[in-house]
């Protein structure tokens, strides 16, 4: 296993994250809303992993900050939901692999659009060159595969997907040995249930089914809504993808998925999910209170909605356009979105979602064992 | 934005939980409602804000408390935090109104935590509302937008003009300018006096300096003052309170509950001479900590200072600030700038008087000092596994109980007999009715609660009848002849 690099938090940083943490343990008010002050409470000292499990634990509501007696202008100025997400911010960079890429989250916006310029035309230029000047002619059979074949589209997805998934792995892994686990904590399927269950519902952005402060002070059940619409508009396209390859290697159908077939419908369902579901959030960002928010990061969260977006509507020009001449123009357009979703996943937003659910898994585990750190007599 | 702030059928001075409570139940009796909240809305809502849970009678489990607490053992509480200091009448009706207050806030948006998810042991007699007492007061405020009720911010009260114990006007500071404000009735629920310095030095001299305020800056008493002096008859003296010990590092107002330091019963506390002077094992939390505020407000310089050793580090609930800690009892003394001998020999005396027992924070237990001026009487462990840690102890006053006397109708009564018509009041105005001394937890919340919804009723019901009301006239005959 590679090492991290050593990012320390900043002094400044880790000593307002500990200031944060030791009011809200002395007050403890929050308990009712989300893990992260359940989780807290199991702890008397905060060092640094302690607030990087915390920061990843946090779904970044704004609940708590409306409750609390000691928000700004209080000059304990307690701010959780944008502390947190500061630090959170420094975990992406800190457990990011290989350690130099770090450096893409602060950028990660400017990055996401270099890199689709960069492969557009590059696509776009070799698509011709292949195509003998033929790109913008109709391909009647509507296969893709007479613009890329089938052989290279397969042979860079897989071998990018692959980059990205130990990337990603490998990120998992650091951030679970920093929160102070070992490996072998993770072989345990009842708090790996517990946790999935966590993942899949949102619990934490629950309570009793009022929602949270998100975008506004006024609970709200839209971001966990449109978070699922995103989530699983994502999986079903996965799992578009998955079936079309078993469609193409074991059942031997190489032409192009017909309208009703298993991978267009799920690609059609996870398509809708990812136009409405990231748009939504991106409205929902633009309404939320700036008090609360780490504008630092705002690039990175607009860089990852608008690929997905992006990527579902050419995805679907794509299907209706496929045996028009717009076809090849498009399919460049759309893998080329793709290739850059891929490419930046380890550096970008996506990463949210797989510390949050390690700090979940963690969660199940913690609850397991520990009992809170208090007495009262 | 100060013009037409007349014409209100009620105007609530205040904004906290009283004030909310009376500002939605008078609009629920069909009244428009004015709200003059003198602080600004980044710090509204008084010491609610500050507050967790309020206590309910319930004669079976609620789905936000377990078991049962009837009214006699609510009564009973109240008898002994109080020693009798209280008026039966009105808390029999408190507690007795007490059981339809959480499902009232919950009609207003207020959302509260699950029976057992409470800390403090308190799951069973009190509800705890979910983000504690700001976002309940979020909840009635959005309520009371919707309502139409008009909030204004920033609203100091500074006079009322009262004729024969009928309110005319109030004049109120807004943003520099003074502006007189009518209604035709008034519910007065601006909190006590705790805020006010001056006044505070008045009732307890100098020693009020060192003083720390555990709620809002902006409780400072005109109101009050102002209808003691209109001749509106009052309950309690200047220097009933409500006074806890926290942590002599909290700032002056405001830093509410981290402040609050439990770890007495686990250790000593010495004054500034090095010396004990109370038993710190008599009672439990909360009985203890309503104690030791008063204790220490006794002691020279207003100071105390609790030593512990590793043995209660993660015993109790953590303050926000870190305690001073040394290898020895002698570092320790010169950390807090003590006498060093005296605190060692004080805690040497102490640790030889300590008796062997089986140590239970629990319970009442066994481990006590025999010999000892004055003895500890439970919990009692030795103070030798290093490092010994201490925190310094201020009184931190919550509230004060000096008040307004009301009768059942939250209606101000006059001295000399007979009542306001037209002037209530609700909450910790009037809290020294129920309270006249002492504390249990949330009882603060339930009075202002009950007597806010009251005061609201009362005050739409007078400002919109105020013609044929046979049961005002019988009752103004009825205080006149008592």
């Amino acid at each position: 296993m590679p090492q991290a690099e050593l990012i320390v938090l900043p002094a400044e940083l880790l000593a307002e994250g500990q200031h944060l943490m030791t009011v809200c343990n002395a007050c403890r008010y929050c308990e009712g809303y989300c893990a992260v002050w359940k989780a807290m409470e199991t702890r008397l000292v905060f060092k640094e992993s302690d607030l990087n499990y915390l920061s990843n634990l946090c779904h970044n509501c704004g609940e708590c900050y409306y409750s609390c007696q000691y928000a700004p202008p209080h000059e304990f100025a307690i701010n959780p939901p944008k502390t947190l997400a500061k630090i959170r911010l420094h975990t992406y960079e800190l457990y990011a692999w290989p350690g130099p890429l770090a450096k893409a989250f602060q950028n990660n916006g400017l990055l996401v659009s270099l890199l689709t310029v960069v492969l557009l035309t590059g696509s776009m230029a070799a698509g011709s060159l292949m195509m003998g000047g033929r790109l913008f002619e109709p391909v009647h059979d509507g296969n893709f595969y007479k613009i890329i074949p089938h052989s290279v589209m397969s042979l860079t997805f897989g071998v990018v997907g692959a980059f990205a998934a130990v990337a990603l792995l490998i990120g998992f892994l650091r951030f679970w040995r920093n929160v102070g686990e070992s490996y072998s904590t993770l072989a345990n399927p009842r708090a790996l249930l517990r946790a999935a269950k966590d993942v899949l519902t949102m619990t934490n952005l629950d309570n009793d089914g009022d929602g949270c402060s998100y975008p506004t002070q006024t609970s709200s059940e839209s971001l966990r809504w449109l978070h699922h619409l995103t989530f699983y508009g994502f999986l079903s396209c996965f799992i578009a993808t998955t079936l079309g390859a078993i469609y193409y290697y074991v059942l031997g159908q190489h032409g192009p998925p017909g309208y009703t077939s298993l991978p267009v419908i799920f690609g059609t369902v996870g398509g809708i999910g990812l136009i409405v579901g990231p748009i939504g959030l991106l409205i929902l960002m633009q309404r939320r209170n700036r008090d609360i928010v780490d504008k630092s990061q705002s690039g990175m969260d607009v860089a990852f909605i608008l690929l997905l977006v992006l990527i579902a509507v050419t995805g679907f020009l794509l299907l209706v356009l496929r045996q028009s001449a717009a076809m090849g123009a498009l399919l460049l357009v759309h893998l080329s979105l793709v290739m850059t979703l891929f490419l930046t996943i380890p550096y970008g937003k996506f990463v949210h979602g797989i510390y949050r659910s390690g700090a979940l898994v963690k969660w199940a585990l913690e609850r397991s064992r520990q009992t809170k750190s208090k007495v009262a007599a | 934005m100060t013009d037409g702030l007349s014409g209100f059928d009620v105007l609530v001075i205040g904004g906290g939980n009283a004030a909310m409570a009376a500002a939605l139940s008078a609009r629920e009796g069909g009244a428009t409602v004015l709200v003059l909240e003198s602080a600004p809305k980044d710090f509204r809502a008084g010491n609610s804000r500050h507050t967790r849970d309020l206590r309910c009678m319930h004669d079976a489990p609620t789905p936000v408390m377990s078991g049962a607490y009837t009214e006699d053992e609510f009564y009973k509480d109240i008898l002994s935090v109080t020693g009798g200091k209280t008026d039966e009448k009105l808390a029999r009706m408190t507690i007795r109104a007490s059981t339809e207050c959480t499902e009232w806030m919950k009609q207003y948006g207020v959302r509260f935590q699950h029976a057992l998810g409470g800390t403090l042991q308190l799951g069973r007699t009190n509800a705890f509302f979910l983000g504690g007492g700001k976002a309940m007061m979020n909840s009635y405020y959005a309520a009371a937008e919707k309502r139409d009720i008009k909030v204004v911010y920033d609203a100091e009260v500074v006079d009322l003009d009262v004729v024969d114990g009928e309110f005319r006007s109030a004049t109120v500071l807004i943003g520099g300018r003074t502006v007189k404000v009518s209604a035709k009735a008034v519910v007065a629920a601006s909190g006590g006096f705790e805020a006010n310095l001056e006044w505070l030095k008045e009732a307890w001299g100098p020693i009020a300096d060192n003083f720390l305020i555990r709620g809002t800056p902006y409780n400072k008493g005109k109101v009050l003052k102002r209808l003691l002096a209109l001749g509106v008859d009052s309950v309690g003296d200047a220097k009933a309170a409500h006074m806890v010990a926290i942590d002599a590092r909290a700032p002056k107002f405001d830093g509410g509950i981290v402040t609050r330091l439990d770890c007495v019963s686990l250790g000593i506390v010495v004054n500034n001479k090095g010396e004990r002077f109370y038993d710190e094992g008599e009672d439990f939390w909360p009985k203890r900590y309503a104690i030791w505020g008063r204790l220490v407000a006794e002691q020279p310089d207003q100071i105390g200072h609790c030593i512990i050793d590793s043995k209660a580090m993660g015993q109790f609930m953590p303050s926000v600030f870190p305690p001073l800690e040394a290898q020895s009892i002698g570092e320790l003394a010169k950390l807090m700038m003590l006498p060093v001998d005296a605190v060692e020999a004080t805690v040497k005396a102490y640790n030889a008087a300590v008796q062997p027992g089986t140590f239970n924070h629990e319970t009442l237990d066994d481990c006590k000092t025999v010999g000892l001026h004055p003895e500890k009487t439970h919990w009692a462990l030795r103070i030798d596994k290093p490092p010994f840690y201490a925190y310094g102890l201020r009184p931190g006053l919550t509230f004060t109980y000096l008040g307004v006397k009301v009768n059942e109708r939250a209606m101000a009564l006059m001295k000399g007999g007979g009542r306001s018509r037209n002037i209530f009041a609700a909450g910790e105005i009037m809290v020294g009715n129920v309270l006249g001394k002492g504390y249990a937890a949330g009882i603060g919340v339930t009075v202002g609660t009950v007597f806010g919804r009251i005061a609201g009723r009362e005050a739409a019901l007078e400002a919109l009848n105020c013609e044929d009301r046979v049961v005002a006239k019988e009752e103004v005959a009825h205080y006149a002849a008592s």
